[in-house]
């Protein structure tokens, strides 16, 4: 099992992926698995945005699928998105934690516990908490943590949230973290 | 140490013991449920329930058959909505029910009914259409306390709002107020709407088939299973439907990727509702 990227997103993160996503190169050796917070009654449609902007391959993520390098997945409306020991993906509909549903700390506890030093979580702008438990979980595990520059991203509560909760992560402005990506690839 | 092979963590360990332990003692298989959330809520347990390691909470289990009871709530409860996913019974309204017409007699089969939220749906659904005097209904879950709940058929009046709107969005014909009545912050459902549902205890891990089914409503239950387990499940469906029969999964489930694949035909692709073949 090759290692994979994780990213969570809220408030701004549709542009910040928007500049993030479509600077990996079609043969980005990874999968990329994403959480985006977006409101629960609507298939959103993110993979058909990102689709026609990405040099990778863009589809939502299958419940029990494999994820395959070069290709990125978004968590489903309304889902949440796990990693199971495997490195399989796996949905589930339990309740929304921290009023989120898909919830970016399920997906970076679940990864970190599958994925330990293999894991590169990315934690975008945000106006929550969400995803500080799960770079604690990072930090715990031994995987690479980075988290968008509150002073520079769309809404700073969650990355600095983040960075609170794992300290060893590399503080990055957005326009960076694609081309770090590829160096740690 | 290796970096392939990490050492392994000692809370897995010990939670393959405990769900050994469940199953060996009380004949409850959550071996094949995916790991991920299940691991997650028995974290949860095991903070809730007070246990210092799962190795504790498995001495606990073994000794003491109380303890079932309310471990099997952390790791079976969900939470549901009448007519979730309101274009899902749409569907089945529109494309389902008038096949289901020619039959005399019918037999639905909710599998995982949890707390009754989709079997009383299905119950006012039929009932609209005209169906409801000749259906049996069966509801079925691993979990007693959620069937007593299913059978009780009261609600938070509070969830009232959502399962109204989900209802007419259903493409409903009567109103859902027309179901239940409002007793302080509680809403009691008609009790002449459980009168064609059986309830009872079955679980898709380690039961048999029961019966001829001409439709199967298995919603956001798949999900929780390994791959192993999703085989075993739908091999019972697809035993179990009549030829031409029908098959509801959730809206983010598939046989796509199943070996039973080749048993059933797409019906409504978009809402996961599939038709057995004829053989």
């Amino acid at each position: 099992m090759t290692g994979i990227v994780v990213i969570g997103a809220s408030a701004g993160g549709v542009q910040a992926l928007l500049t993030l996503l479509p600077a990996l190169p079609a043969d980005f050796p990874r999968p990329v698995l994403i959480v985006v917070h977006v409101p629960p009654d609507h298939d959103h449609g993110l993979a058909a945005l990102f689709e026609s902007r990405c040099a990778m391959q863009v589809c939502e993520a299958e419940d029990k699928q494999m994820p395959a390098p070069g290709t990125i997945y978004f968590a489903p409306a309304n889902y949440h998105l796990l990693v199971e020991p495997d490195g399989s993906m796996a949905l589930s509909a339990d309740d929304p934690v921290n009023h989120s549903r898909p919830s970016i700390d399920l997906l970076l506890e679940s990864a970190a516990d599958a994925l330990r030093s293999r894991l590169i979580a990315v934690l975008l702008t945000g106006a929550n908490n969400d995803g500080a438990e799960g770079l604690r979980a990072v930090a715990r595990t031994g995987g690479t943590a980075i988290v968008e520059d509150p002073a520079t991203a769309r809404v700073p509560t969650m990355p600095a949230a983040g960075l609170a909760a794992n300290p060893g992560a590399t503080r990055l402005v957005i326009d960076a973290i694609a081309p770090h990506l590829l160096r740690l690839a | 140490m290796n970096d392939e092979t990490p050492e392994p963590d000692v809370d897995d360990i010990e939670i393959d013991l405990l769900l050994e332990a469940l199953y060996r003692r009380y004949h409850y298989d959550f071996r094949h449920y995916a790991r991920a959330s299940i691991k997650r809520r028995l974290i949860q347990a095991r903070g809730r329930l007070g246990m210092s390691s799962f190795s504790a909470l498995q001495d606990r289990l073994l000794h003491d058959p109380d303890m079932l009871a309310r471990l099997l709530n952390y790791l079976t409860v969900q939470v549901s909505e009448m007519f979730r996913d309101p274009s899902y019974f749409r569907a089945l309204r529109e494309k389902v029910i008038p096949h289901l017409r020619t039959y005399p007699s019918l037999k639905v089969w909710i599998a995982g009914c949890s707390n009754g939220e989709e079997v009383y749906s299905l119950a006012m659904l039929f009932r609209e259409e005209g169906l409801e005097q000749r259906t049996i209904f069966y509801a079925t879950d691993i979990n007693p306390k959620a069937l007593k709940a299913a059978e009780a058929g009261v609600y938070p009046l509070d969830q009232i709002r959502k399962f109204t709107e989900n209802h007419q969005k259903s493409g409903a014909r009567t109103s859902l107020s027309d179901y239940y009545v409002a007793d302080y912050d509680r809403a009691i459902f008609d009790s002449s709407l459980r009168a064609n549902i059986v309830f009872s205890d079955h679980s898709l891990a380690t039961d048999s088939v029961f019966g001829e089914m001409h439709l199967i409503s298995c919603r956001n239950v798949l999900i929780y299973f390994d791959r192993a387990l999703q085989e075993r499940a739908v091999g019972l469906f697809e035993e179990s439907l009549v030829r031409r029969g029908f098959l509801g999964l959730g809206r983010k489930e598939s046989l796509r990727f199943s070996d039973h694949a080749a048993g059933f035909a797409d019906f409504v692709r978009e809402e996961k509702i599939y038709q057995r073949r004829e053989r």
